[in-house]
């Protein structure tokens, strides 16, 4: 029994063929019956989202169990095959595995280290659950694939710094200020980013957030929106000494705030670090007060700068991450291989008695001469002899079955004594 | 072997592999090393002790009266401190720089040898006040060798946000804050052991030499150092000195208390030089 992937990626197909293939959520679940019916198809897991679809399936004929899905796919959203194919990839075995992992972990995203992924693989699940079309392979396989998601957003540092500007800011703070529970956010002027940052500001915890608009009653309406106090405009660079932020956006074609007035606040503050944050463009705040002592200060193309080298940081950690899929691959890999072991002991010892016995037939046909207790001993020696030829034999797949080892001897038994596949995955073979 | 010989080459590896230990968790940020490194650095430390505790016991009075002693006591002071700091702040950084003084200390007093520690003090220096002395001095260096590393460290991440280019250091480092709270930390009580180190240090010279105050090299360059850091718990208090000064003026006073520890005993004579515990 194999894991097969087959799908397309924002890494292998344009937005055009995307959303040409993407499942409407009503329509999965019909869907996944639709696979499941495919004869080579046991179990079957979708995956659709703007960025990826992904069909996940079990089959024991896992070329045949290709070609049909792809055929599905193609006949499912009326589009050729020489469409589709060249977008397509396809993922058997452990590479179906790893693929399945690195896509959970968020390592095949758009952007490394986002969270939304993991949530839409679990929704992928449950639909399927709730169809039937999960078996006992890809329960344990999506059951894993989570798990070791998890593993590598707490083991590696692969989604923990922000990767948006206005993120960014709020990490730059804390890097300044440690703790944000007890600081105060200017805002001047206002604007979506500006509006955005404050309200991550807020949600981290700043105790009060002060507004200035050159129109007081803008400053008045933000200000109630955070919960905040509105600044008269004249007045603020009075009170600039008491924000330990200052977020600024404003429609100001020179210069707000220079240097000076700065480093008379921080100075007013007895040298209690300012980090400001300026919007705006054209610049609201002089850029030579970030030479000032205690002074931070950061604009649009600095705050880009702190995303790209907090992404620089990410692409670190995927190799961490890489390792940890790896280790988990071969758990799981090994768990798979044990599954087939019983069987086969079970069909080794069949075939090798029905050849006992046949032979066992033949000769004491031709032996018509013995007695009952020479006939017992002759069946004794024969099913004694079978014992001891199939007894080391069985030791070591019989390994195979706690994973020290012998499974890989599976398929090698199936193929050199010619036994049935195992059955259990409901559907009729005819071809042995 | 002697015991103490073990307990001492002992006590040096367990700080080289809480060394390794610490980088790993630095570079690495492996949460396991991170355990494993606290624990490293305070077996190192209960060995230390127990070094110490054999040393004292075998020679009758506190193991201070030569440079490779000094030096071990020194480091033990320094761990010893450091590890009742990571019950509040939890720095891998400071750790492997804690760790990584144990090992250089006592690596460089083994190599150093020094003189053969002297069996018999003089008796003049049999005095309960001596070990108290020293202790107390020596607590006060260990912590200021602490806001020394976060001096340093502070330097290191403030040059990252005002020049805004991130080395894989930033990442490491805690906040600007919270290395500025060390430094406020290890100054209120670093400042108050310096000073009781000085006054029981002269009690002691009046007891043992008949003065209080002789400029003997050694009191003259601690008064230096205390009045340094007396300006910096005034600065910090009072005009609001913080922040980058402090850091500044953390390492120029450690440096100062460096020169005034060992600068001191090994180039100028006195009665506080290691040379003049030798024959009486």
């Amino acid at each position: 029994m194999e894991i097969l992937v087959v799908g397309l990626s924002h890494k292998t197909a344009p937005v055009e063929i995307r959303e040409r293939v993407a499942f409407q959520p009503a329509a999965i679940e019909a869907a996944l019956h639709a696979l499941t019916a495919l004869p080579a198809v046991a179990e079957a897991l979708i995956l659709s989202t703007c960025n990826r679809v992904e069909l996940v399936a079990c089959s024991r004929h896992p070329e045949q169990a290709e070609a049909e899905i792809g055929h599905f796919l193609a006949d499912h959203h009326a589009l050729s095959q020489a469409e589709l194919t060249p977008h397509l990839y396809v993922h058997h075995g452990a590479d179906a595995i790893r693929h399945l992992y690195r896509v959970a972990s968020s390592l095949d995203s758009m952007v490394l280290g986002e969270p939304q992924i993991l949530g839409q693989l679990k929704g992928a699940y449950n639909t399927a659950v709730e169809a039937r079309t999960v078996g006992l392979i890809l329960n344990r396989c999506l059951h894993k694939a989570f798990s070791v998601a998890k593993r590598v957003r707490t083991e590696t540092a692969i989604a923990s710094s922000a990767v948006s500007v206005s993120f960014a800011a709020v990490e730059l703070a804390r890097k300044i200020f440690d703790d944000l529970s007890g600081k105060t956010v200017l805002l001047i002027g206002a604007g979506e980013m500006c509006e955005l940052a404050a309200r991550h500001f807020v949600t981290a915890g700043v105790a009060k957030v002060l507004v200035t608009n050159r129109t007081f009653a803008r400053a008045e309406r933000l200000a109630q929106e955070f919960d905040g106090d509105p600044v008269p405009f004249e007045d603020f660079r009075r009170e600039l000494h008491r924000a330990d932020i200052v977020l600024s956006s404003t429609g100001a074609t020179g210069i707000l705030l220079t240097a000076g007035e700065i480093r008379a606040a921080v100075k007013q503050r007895r040298y209690r670090p300012m980090f400001l944050i300026d919007i705006a463009v054209p610049r609201d705040i002089d850029p030579k007060a970030n030479d000032a002592e205690g002074v931070y200060l950061y604009d649009v193309d600095d705050l880009q700068g702190v995303v790209q080298a907090n992404l620089k940081e990410r692409q670190k950690e995927v190799v961490k991450a890489e390792a940890i899929i790896d280790a988990e691959i071969g758990q799981f890999a090994t768990w798979l291989d044990s599954l087939e072991v019983v069987p086969t002991i079970k069909a080794l010892r069949e075939r090798f008695d029905l050849i006992r016995r046949g032979e066992l037939e033949r000769s004491l046909a031709g032996l018509k001469q013995l007695g009952e207790r020479e006939r017992e001993a002759v069946e004794a020696f024969s099913l004694a002899l079978m014992n001891k030829f199939l007894h080391r034999p069985m030791t070591v797949l019989k390994q195979g079955q706690d994973g020290s080892g012998g499974s890989e001897y599976v398929d090698a038994v199936r193929a050199l004594f010619d036994l049935a596949p195992p059955g259990g995955d409901g559907k009729s073979h005819d071809e042995e | 072997m002697s015991t103490d010989l073990l307990l001492y080459q002992g006590t040096l590896l367990v700080y080289l592999a809480a060394t390794v230990l610490y980088l790993v968790d630095v570079i690495r940020q492996r949460p396991q090393a991170g355990l494993m490194s606290r624990l490293a650095l305070l077996a190192g430390f209960v060995l230390h002790s127990a070094t110490l505790l054999t040393l004292l016991l075998a020679l009758g009075y506190t193991p201070v009266t030569n440079l490779p002693q000094a030096l071990g006591f020194f480091a033990w002071a320094v761990v010893g401190v450091f590890l009742l700091f990571q019950l509040r702040y939890r720095l891998a950084v400071l750790g492997a720089f804690v760790a990584g003084l144990g090992c250089i200390l006592l690596a460089v007093g083994e190599l150093l040898g020094g003189s053969s520690p002297v069996r018999q003090l003089p008796p003049i220096l049999h005095h309960w006040l001596f070990p108290v002395h020293v202790v107390l001095a020596f607590l006060g260096d260990a912590m200021f060798a602490l806001a020394f590393a976060a001096g340093i460290m502070y330097l290191v991440q403030e040059r990252m946000l005002k020049s805004k280019s991130f080395n894989a250091l930033y990442y490491r480092l805690p906040s600007l804050d919270q290395l500025d709270r060390i430094n406020y930390a290890c100054l209120t009580w670093g400042f108050p052991l310096l000073t009781l180190g000085m006054i029981t240090g002269s009690i002691w010279a009046d007891i043992a030499w008949g003065s209080y105050w002789n400029w003997d090299p050694k009191q003259t360059w601690g008064l230096v150092t205390w009045l340094l850091y007396a300006a910096m718990l005034h600065g910090r208090l009072t005009v609001g000195w913080r922040g980058r000064r402090a850091a500044i003026f953390a390492i120029i006073g450690f440096l100062a208390l460096m020169f005034s520890f060992l600068g001191v005993n090994l180039l100028m004579h006195g009665q506080h030089a290691f040379s003049s515990f030798q024959g009486g």
